[in-house]
């Protein structure tokens, strides 16, 4: 079977799919983007949370035929996925950036120089990451919840992030990132 | 010649701005955070490789059985296996591992002795193939009575889980079906209670908890052109799997190349080997790399587990409050085989009587061979089980005395100079009295903070989103804990790490490289390498090299050990580099300044400065045509061995503490409990870095809570078979059922250890299960013998 769909914003093609492959299998073994994680591959865990059309799944319970010509962002896609949710419509390069434009040095060992979403930034910054398996699933749900709700409580957080589980962390480094991420976006508001 | 600043020979005053930023006791930020929260960084299941194999187990649907024939025929005739491969192909001599008894078959030869144990496996080019092709394998069972628990394991026409033992522990157990009893005496039992006014008995039950860490089982092998092969993998010790990969594949360790993949958390579930030799073995067999994930499902059965334990106590105390003798028996269920059952044990015994006072004791533990699911290290380690029974003797006796809980425990808590059951003296803080009292002294959260003026807020109630109850029958309850826990490996273990560390200049700016074979598994070692190598050498840049076999053991990451052992390791090797760089900054510069020869000198800000703070040279200017590298292993002070009759010996290197307040609420009409709070108070000697301080407490804090009301492998006294291998069944906290966890941080330095660092990463497991049981019985007025606690305890209908 051929799937055609959108991910993090690119056409993607996959052939040869089998009937019980699902979409997280064809992001991580045909499509080079394994930062969607398989930490229980039965919807349990949320590691592989991803966005389909909008909307967060656990990537392990979609087969991929049922995502032909739809648009799904995945972790890899997140930074970007969110920056032209903030600037909206007026997104592009403009004339004037790419007259300045120039490479940012990225190093490979450390990843500095990335550009984050502002929920990643705020996990790396209050120490939500630990063995960071949980983390894609993570922020993709928190991002979505902010979108969502940008003044959530922490009961609200709770409710929105409880079908991701983490075994490192107690959580509490994450309930700390999410309300950073929150306050932070306000301030920006 | 010096490049920048000042002529030579004319000292400056050190500015502020030029102290090293990023050193110990800062909360510097991973440095491997990007690549996580972009989902770039690596772990062993993104592993791929052109021309890559998957690999597939078949494994035991049975507990116990000989194995009567195995047909593979028609798995080999599907298209796309590469390879099936039987005990009958396994090209060495040795043919099973193991952490200390080398008892565990790499595939398993006539019998079968657990649940899932593994009879078979599979390459082929897709994994759907290799799992089809792997159901296709006919195995022949005739099924065997299973072993399960003591009375079973010790009777006297009891089968043999292991024939023909040869292990240096089978000439002092009573029972070939024991892997290892160590019994601790000391005092007079008979003699102290006596002088008991109370007395107090108990049976306790642990049930059995799983790590559960999130990234599967997993690795890479790649066949190398000179016969050996290359294994990407995530482990919690690279050397420890070395040892015993090598012998079965039939090559020597060096033709064994091993390199740490990203680990998905660990948690003590990684120090057995899983799918190491069967990838190594299938590369080596096809020729091509192989690859092997697990499921969640095969995960349950592809580790081992936190051993369930029996418990039985007596302890006795005068009517003024003071511990007369404790006698305990601990029972084990170590499963089907050893892994590392004998150190459990040896912890469970040593460590039994808690952090208290008791001059007169009469301990025993032992672990089983059964034909459960094998068990092993789980964060706590043997610690766990015991905390769990003699923090609910303390509140029994002290309910029967009539005093307050923690008084009670402040009156008999051990400090500094105490000494243990095993006769070993606590030479370093032991403030057990004061984490109560930090603990108890926490503001209480609010009452009923589920009720708002749009009524009760059910996500902050038992039930949860199920909406059980808008409040009606739920009680709070208040309970308390105080644990124990050795740091490092004990008994005599030569418990080493090495590190290499380099320095040279690199773009005009003097860097620095940390190699080490250390397992970061998520606690955070390699943020702290860096730090530590930012203080001792003065340098920002700092590269921590992947962790492999090219550079000797660092040890496991375990036993809360390796900011103590691998950091000490690393500090030792900056301090002789930084000896090296000085007499190479003498040798070049010590003729422009008469501080070179006389003064304390430091590396700071990247310069060399005097103990007064005068720069006598820039780094860069030192190491200008040099590079400065040395690899050294590094030990703590040695330990020794338990004596196997008395248990006397000072069998630790280290210890440590915290306590628990838990704060439940109960609906006593469903039996569901939903922990409020979960404080912690914890001494860790010295904070290496603070933020990662409290993601250790936090997380060990909800693991404990884990096993207090949820998490138990549930597995069939009639079959020994496993009864609920995944995340549906198996019950993890979700942040939804997890509690607040305020933490207040104690810094008394141990003078033995590096920095006077305590190990941290245990202790609060310890305590936290025991305080949650404590705030239940509270509540519910229950006597709650086992753990962890269901609705139908609580309800009366178990």
């Amino acid at each position: 079977m051929r799937v055609n769909f959108t991910v993090n914003g690119r056409p993607q093609e996959a052939d040869d799919v089998w009937e019980g492959e699902s979409l997280l299998y064809v992001l991580r073994e045909r499509l080079g983007l394994p930062g969607s994680k398989n930490a229980c591959e039965q919807g349990e865990c949320g590691s592989c949370t991803v966005r389909l059309d909008g909307v967060p799944v656990c990537s392990c319970l979609v087969a991929a035929g049922q995502v032909e010509g739809r648009e799904v962002v995945t972790v890899e896609g997140l930074a970007e996925y969110a920056k032209q949710r903030s600037c909206g419509s007026s997104c592009g390069t403009s004339l004037n950036d790419a007259q300045q434009w120039a490479a940012k040095g990225q190093d490979s060992q450390t990843g500095e120089g990335t550009e984050l979403a502002p929920i990643q930034q705020a996990f790396i910054d209050a120490g939500a990451v630990q063995c960071g398996f949980c983390t894609p699933g993570l922020l993709v749900a928190a991002d979505e919840m902010l979108e969502r709700n940008p003044n959530p409580s922490d009961a609200d957080i709770r409710e929105a992030l409880s079908g991701n589980l983490c075994r490192c962390t107690g959580y509490e480094k994450i309930m700390d990132a999410v309300r950073l991420a929150a306050a932070r976006q306000g301030e920006a508001v | 010649m010096p490049s920048n600043g000042a002529p030579i020979g004319t000292p400056t005053k050190v500015t502020q701005g030029s102290q090293t930023k990023g050193g110990i006791g800062e909360s510097t930020l991973r440095p491997d955070g990007t690549l996580k929260v972009t989902g770039e960084f690596a772990y062993s299941s993104d592993m791929w490789h052109e021309d890559m194999l998957w690999g597939q187990i078949l494994r035991s649907t049975v507990a116990h059985a000989e194995i009567v024939s195995i047909d593979t025929s028609e798995a080999l005739k599907t298209a796309g296996v590469y390879a099936v491969m039987t005990y009958d192909d396994l090209p060495a001599e040795m043919k099973n591992y193991g952490l200390e008894i080398q008892d565990t078959p790499v595939l398993a030869h006539g019998k079968v002795r657990h649940h899932g144990e593994p009879v078979a496996i599979v390459a082929a080019d897709h994994p759907e193939t290799a799992r089809r092709a792997a159901a296709k394998i006919k195995v022949e069972y005739r099924e065997l009575p299973v072993i399960t628990d003591e009375a079973s394991a010790t009777a006297p026409d009891a089968i043999l889980v292991h024939e023909g033992r040869d292990d240096h522990h089978i000439g002092h157990v009573p029972h070939p079906n024991i892997v290892h009893r160590q019994p601790i005496i000391r005092g007079d039992v008979e003699e102290a209670r006596k002088r008991a006014d109370v007395i107090v008995e108990g049976e306790y039950t642990f049930g059995m908890q799983d790590q559960a860490f999130l990234g599967p089982e997993s690795g890479l092998a790649v066949p190398e052109e000179d016969g050996g092969v290359h294994l990407y993998i995530a482990t919690q010790w690279l050397h420890s799997d070395l040892r015993q990969i090598a012998p079965v594949l039939g090559l020597p360790e060096e033709k064994v190349r091993m390199t740490l993949a990203g680990v998905g958390g660990a948690f003590g579930g990684r120090e057995d080997l899983s799918m190491q030799i069967h990838a190594c073995l299938l590369a080596m067999r096809t020729g091509k790399p192989v690859k092997i994930v697990y499921n969640r499902f095969e995960s349950f059965f592809g580790h081992v587990h936190r051993h369930p334990a029996k418990l039985y106590y007596e302890h006795g105390a005068t009517k003024d409050g003071k511990l007369t003798h404790m006698k305990c028996r601990i029972v084990l269920d170590g499963g089907a085989y050893a892994s590392a059952s004998p150190a459990v044990v040896g912890n469970a015994s040593s460590l039994s009587v808690g952090p208290y006072v008791i001059d007169d004791v009469d301990i025993e533990a032992i672990a089983l061979y059964t034909n459960n699911p094998p068990c092993g290290a789980m964060r706590g380690f043997g610690a766990v089980q015991a905390c769990f029974a003699y923090e609910a003797q303390m509140d029994k006796l002290a309910k029967k005395l009539g005093m307050d809980p923690v008084e009670f425990r402040q009156l008999n808590a051990m400090e500094q100079g105490t000494i243990m059951p095993t006769g070993q003296p606590v030479d370093s803080p032991a403030p057990v009295a004061e984490l109560l009292r930090r603990v108890k002294s926490m503001p209480l959260p609010p009452e009923r903070q589920w009720e708002s003026s749009e009524g009760a807020d059910v996500r902050q109630l038992p039930g949860g989103l199920s909406n059980t109850t808008h409040g009606e029958g739920v009680v709070r309850g208040i309970g308390y804990a105080v644990g124990i826990k050795n740091v490092g490996f004990s008994e005599g273990f030569d418990d080493y790490s090495t590190a290499k560390v380099r320095m040279e200049v690199v773009g005009g700016e003097a860097v620095a490289t940390v190699h080490t074979a250390m397992a970061e598994v998520g606690q955070g070692g390699v943020t702290v390498h860096a730090q530590i190598a930012r203080t001792e050498l003065g340098v920002s840049q700092v590269t921590i090299h992947p962790a492999d076999t090219q550079v000797g053991s660092a040890g496991s990451t375990s036993a809360s050990r390796q900011t103590y052992v691998t950091g000490g390791a690393v500090k030792n090797a900056c301090e002789l580099v930084r000896e090296q760089v000085l007499e190479i900054g003498r040798r070049k510069f010590g003729t422009y300044h008469p501080a070179w020869a006389t003064a304390e000198l430091l590396l700071e800000g990247g310069k060399v400065v005097t103990d007064g703070g005068e720069v006598l040279a820039d780094l860069a200017d030192v190491l200008e045509g040099e590079v400065v590298e040395l690899e050294r292993e590094w030990r703590h002070r040695p330990t020794e061995a338990f004596d196997l009759r008395t248990g006397q010996g000072n069998g630790h290197v280290q210890y440590s503490f915290a306590a628990h307040r838990a704060v439940v609420e109960v609906d006593t009409e469903l039996g569901l409990v939903k922990v409020i709070e979960l404080a912690c108070a914890q001494d860790v000697g010295k904070a290496l870095n603070p933020l990662s301080v409290l993601g250790q407490i936090q997380g060990g804090t909800l693991q404990g809570m884990g096993i207090a009301v949820m998490e138990e492998i549930i597995v069939d006294p009639k079959t020994a078979k496993v009864r609920n291998p995944s995340f549906t069944d198996y019950l993890l906290p979700t942040i939804l059922d997890t509690p607040i966890i305020p933490v207040d941080v104690l810094e008394l330095a141990d003078e033995h250890a590096p920095y006077g660092l305590r190990g941290i990463g245990e202790a609060p497991t310890l305590s936290s299960t025991p305080a949650v049981l404590a705030a239940i019985r509270n509540a519910t007025g229950l006597e709650l013998n086992r753990t962890p606690v269901r609705p139908e305890h609580l309800t009366g209908k178990a």
